[in-house]
């Protein structure tokens, strides 16, 4: 039986990790592979290491980040952010990336989920989708949720996974930093109607709101930060309480 | 006399994963696409990620499917690499190298592809050597193999397919090892000490 999976998401600033595990004293501050090897160890299913660096000039700095990470950890791991065209993709394949995560750059250009999914495989690309509810519809942002857009949350959905993404990461900013819970209906209604797997994103505070997320939201995965990053929930209480309620979890 | 193992260099995906994963054990593997350092090889690993045809046809074009074919050393195929050991692949209608007398099909129901953990069953292969009943691996994977007389380790996906195969000198794995924290390592030092 195929497992459900818990992501620790890990902030990453010019190369290093800034929001990663705040409360162990990691030797390094910052190493991308103390943080993301804690977190393996504690039985994270997968890492989501998140670019949130500003300057293009920096940028390359990911790259070294991710072939590190590759060489050490021994679980599949995601890169978003710092992907606006093909070769942005490829340079983190070949530093060792399992997947890459696209959102804002392929809203301005929807085409490149076709070139990276026909170049990579579909596999290797999930498209992120920051999405909250404007006068009763689901619009979609860009670029951190400061830019909406034209589309609507499910019609987006829809269009990514027919050019060829492979797992959709679907946060809904309502929700996001509340911690009261995923968006539980809207996550249905993505993982009922698309035959690709979601990720859940935004709202975890306490682990009801994952076991949630699975029964109800019918996610394939959650993807949480603070509540792991600050020591709220540990992963490993975390599967012990999901597999009590029933939801497969490797242990 | 040392190990000294080759991993097939060809057109596919991620093959350096498992270089890392080797050397997160201490053990140095050459990535290769020529003839004569894999046949001398004393153990080949055939990983891969991509598609079955067009990564068929390059294995032709560089002589390498009659190379590994005939190759009587440890082999380990990983995830493509146990498909195109098949007879015939659905994806993109191939003839494969025929290793192991089966296809591949398609997956046609559930969520495409098997992404994420999924449990190892019936395992019987020294590649399980000191693994716990149940043990959890990591798959990504549209296409796979029906349970047949080559099956060593099975899993569950919307039915029950072949997670790992065995033919004399030839073993494969559909999941990832290299992906599949320490119990995936383990199968990678079983291999390596087979």
């Amino acid at each position: 039986m195929l497992s459900k999976r818990i992501i620790p998401c890990l902030d990453v600033l010019d190369g290093k990790v800034v929001k990663g595990v705040n409360f162990v004293n990691l030797k390094e501050i910052g190493d991308p592979v103390d943080h993301g090897k804690w977190y393996s160890e504690q039985g994270a299913d997968e890492l989501v290491y998140l670019d949130i660096t500003a300057t293009h000039e920096k940028r390359k700095l990911l790259a070294e980040l991710v072939k590190k990470v590759a060489e050490k950890i021994n679980i599949p791991f995601t890169v978003g952010g710092g992907v606006n065209q093909l070769q942005d993709a490829d340079a983190l394949l070949s530093a060792g990336a399992d997947k890459i995560s696209v959102n804002s750059a392929v809203l301005l250009n929807p085409s490149l989920i076709d070139q990276i999914a026909k170049s990579f495989g579909s596999q290797f690309l999930v498209v992120a989708i920051d999405a909250k509810k404007v006068d009763g519809r689901w619009i979609v942002y860009r670029n951190g949720g400061r830019i909406t857009t034209d589309h609507e949350l499910f019609e987006w959905a829809s269009e990514v996974w027919m050019r060829g993404a492979g797992e959709i990461l679907f946060t809904s900013m309502d929700h996001d930093g509340v911690k009261e819970g995923y968006a539980c209906k809207e996550l249905a209604m993505l993982s009922e109607t698309l035959p690709i797997p979601v990720i859940a994103s935004g709202g975890a505070g306490a682990p009801e709101h994952f076991l949630e997320a699975f029964t109800e939201g019918k996610a394939d995965a959650a993807l949480a930060a603070s509540v792991f990053h600050y020591n709220e929930i540990s992963i490993t209480g975390l599967k012990d309480y999901l597999k009590n309620h029933n939801v497969p979890v490797r242990l | 006399m040392a190990d000294n193992i080759a991993i097939v260099k060809y057109n596919a995906g991620n093959i350096r994963s498992v270089d890392f994963a080797l050397r997160r054990l201490g053990i140095k593997a050459e990535i290769t696409d020529d003839s004569a350092r894999i046949r001398a090889a004393s153990k080949v690993i055939f990983p891969g990620v991509g598609e079955a045809s067009g990564t068929m046809e390059y294995l032709r074009r560089k002589g390498l499917d009659v190379v590994i074919r005939r190759l009587s050393q440890p082999v380990l195929g990983i995830c493509l690499g146990m498909q195109l050991m098949c007879g015939y692949s659905e994806e993109g209608d191939t003839e494969c190298l025929g290793i192991f007398n089966t296809v591949v099909q398609k997956f046609i129901t559930g969520k495409v592809p098997h992404m994420g953990w999924n449990m190892l069953e019936d395992t019987r292969s020294e590649l399980f050597r000191g693994m716990a009943a149940g043990s959890w691996v990591y798959y990504v994977h549209s296409y796979f193999v029906p349970e047949n007389t080559h099956t060593v380790a099975t899993s569950y996906y919307n039915g029950r397919f072949s997670a790992a195969m065995q033919r004399d000198n030839f073993f494969a794995t559909q999941f990832h090892p290299e992906k599949s924290g320490s119990y995936g390592e383990l199968i990678l030092k079983n291999f390596i000490s087979l």
